[in-house]
């Protein structure tokens, strides 16, 4: 029988807000399933849009965006920037018929380690549910010679 | 005065180096035609097949060096021209506008100001067509939408002739030709082909103003101006800021509201 499917999950965190609250997740020793793959960048504004699709190109079948709450950057205004890129860009997904989904948007304060663990479990049990993205997956070897 | 007499009167008294319009073409197309003595007037034409948006010019190295133009434009080409000044790209010293209406008056527009006057009078909704297609993409399920784009992506060549003919795409590196990493596959494969569409549309969202022009020079008629449509229309539902409407800039991406109202954040 073949394993159960598990999901890959991508994250992308900013370092002072989920990066150290998910670090509290840790050490106030809260358990979380273990599908989650966490990249910590410097802040939200600087994750770009083409980060999430090349997750998904190569493997992820779900990705969370985390990082700090509107008026607590660390750099003032990053999250503010990434908050209205993602606005458009979600819609643009949508359009042309990407799984949004598949994409967990939140804000994960460094004091909110349980957060953080609640908002990984019920991100993988979705995607568990929904099952791979194969169709975005196929495109990385369709006409690749 | 028809735009014949204004592009001679403007070259005569060296109000401008160069008059760029429409000329005509092969097989009935219309081409550009760049105008730089005033005996060669007569090859300006203007009717109803002059769509192409000619701002795209103004930021070419070997057309700066003409020194200042004078460009017919359609109201797109208008706010093609007021985005270009928003962005620095354009001094508003540099060009004279020679603004054509649907009824083929040609009205000279010699400054910012003026331009957005008069773009204010203009309608700026989009053909029938596209509005059509628009409601029925919006109609579709998402995985319907998926494989709309899938099967017109599919002919999709790579040969960034949409890039070219874009006014606003006039950056000296484009992303598109960066290798060292290579950010998006060369290859028209479907993954090359979706990722450079998604870039190209994220570019001009907050930017694109509509001409349509990308959708026009695709070679195998991919409706990809839909997807830069797309992009500003929400750029204006959610934030309410158009591009080419001002020559001060207004950059959706690069500005924000502590209140931005969004849906999906947790």
């Amino acid at each position: 029988m073949a394993a159960p499917f598990e999901p890959k999950i991508t994250a992308f965190v900013c370092n002072w807000c989920t990066y150290a609250g998910a670090d509290l997740t840790g050490t106030s020793r809260i358990k979380y399933q273990a599908n989650v793959r966490m990249l910590r960048l410097p802040c939200t504004g600087r994750i770009d849009f083409m980060l999430l699709a090349k997750a998904f190109a190569r493997g992820s079948d779900g990705i969370i965006i985390s990082g700090c709450h509107p008026n607590d950057c660390h750099y003032t205004s990053g999250n503010y920037h990434a908050r209205r890129r993602w606005m458009v860009y979600r819609d643009l997904m949508d359009f042309m018929g990407i799984d949004t989904r598949r994409i967990t948007f939140s804000w994960v304060s460094a004091a909110e380690g349980a957060k953080w663990a609640e908002l990984v479990n019920e991100v993988t049990t979705g995607i568990r549910a929904l099952g791979p993205y194969a169709e975005y997956q196929a495109l990385a070897t369709t006409g690749v010679e | 005065m028809d735009v014949q007499e204004h592009a001679k009167h403007l070259l005569e008294s060296a109000a401008v180096k160069v008059v760029i319009g429409y000329g005509l073409g092969t097989r009935g197309a219309r081409r550009p035609v760049f105008v730089r003595n005033p005996g060669q007037v007569a090859k300006l034409v203007v009717d109803a097949a002059c769509v192409q948006n000619l701002a795209t010019y103004l930021t070419r190295r070997e057309v700066k060096a003409m020194g200042r133009v004078a460009l017919v434009a359609r109201p797109t080409t208008l706010r093609a021209l007021l985005q270009l000044m928003a962005e620095r790209q354009v001094k508003d010293a540099d060009v004279v506008a020679l603004a054509l209406d649907e009824r083929g008056q040609v009205t000279p527009l010699e400054s910012a100001q003026a331009l957005e006057e008069y773009l204010a009078q203009q309608s700026r909704a989009l053909a029938p067509a596209d509005r059509e297609l628009l409601a029925r993409l919006d109609g579709m399920s998402r995985q319907e939408r998926w494989d709309f784009w899938q099967g017109e992506l599919a002919r999709c060549m790579k040969c960034y002739a949409c890039r070219n003919s874009c006014p606003m795409c006039y950056c000296g590196h484009c992303t598109m030709d960066c290798n060292r990493p290579q950010w998006v596959p060369v290859p028209s494969h479907a993954l090359g082909n979706l990722e450079y569409h998604m870039v190209r549309a994220m570019h001009l969202a907050g930017r694109c103003v509509a001409c349509g022009d990308c959708g026009r020079a695709c070679p195998v008629g991919i409706p990809i101006h839909l997807l830069t449509f797309h992009a500003e229309a929400r750029v204006q539902a959610h934030f309410g800021q158009s591009a080419g409407l001002s020559a001060k800039l207004d950059y959706a991406l690069s500005t924000f509201r502590p209140d931005d109202k969004e849906t999906f954040i947790r």
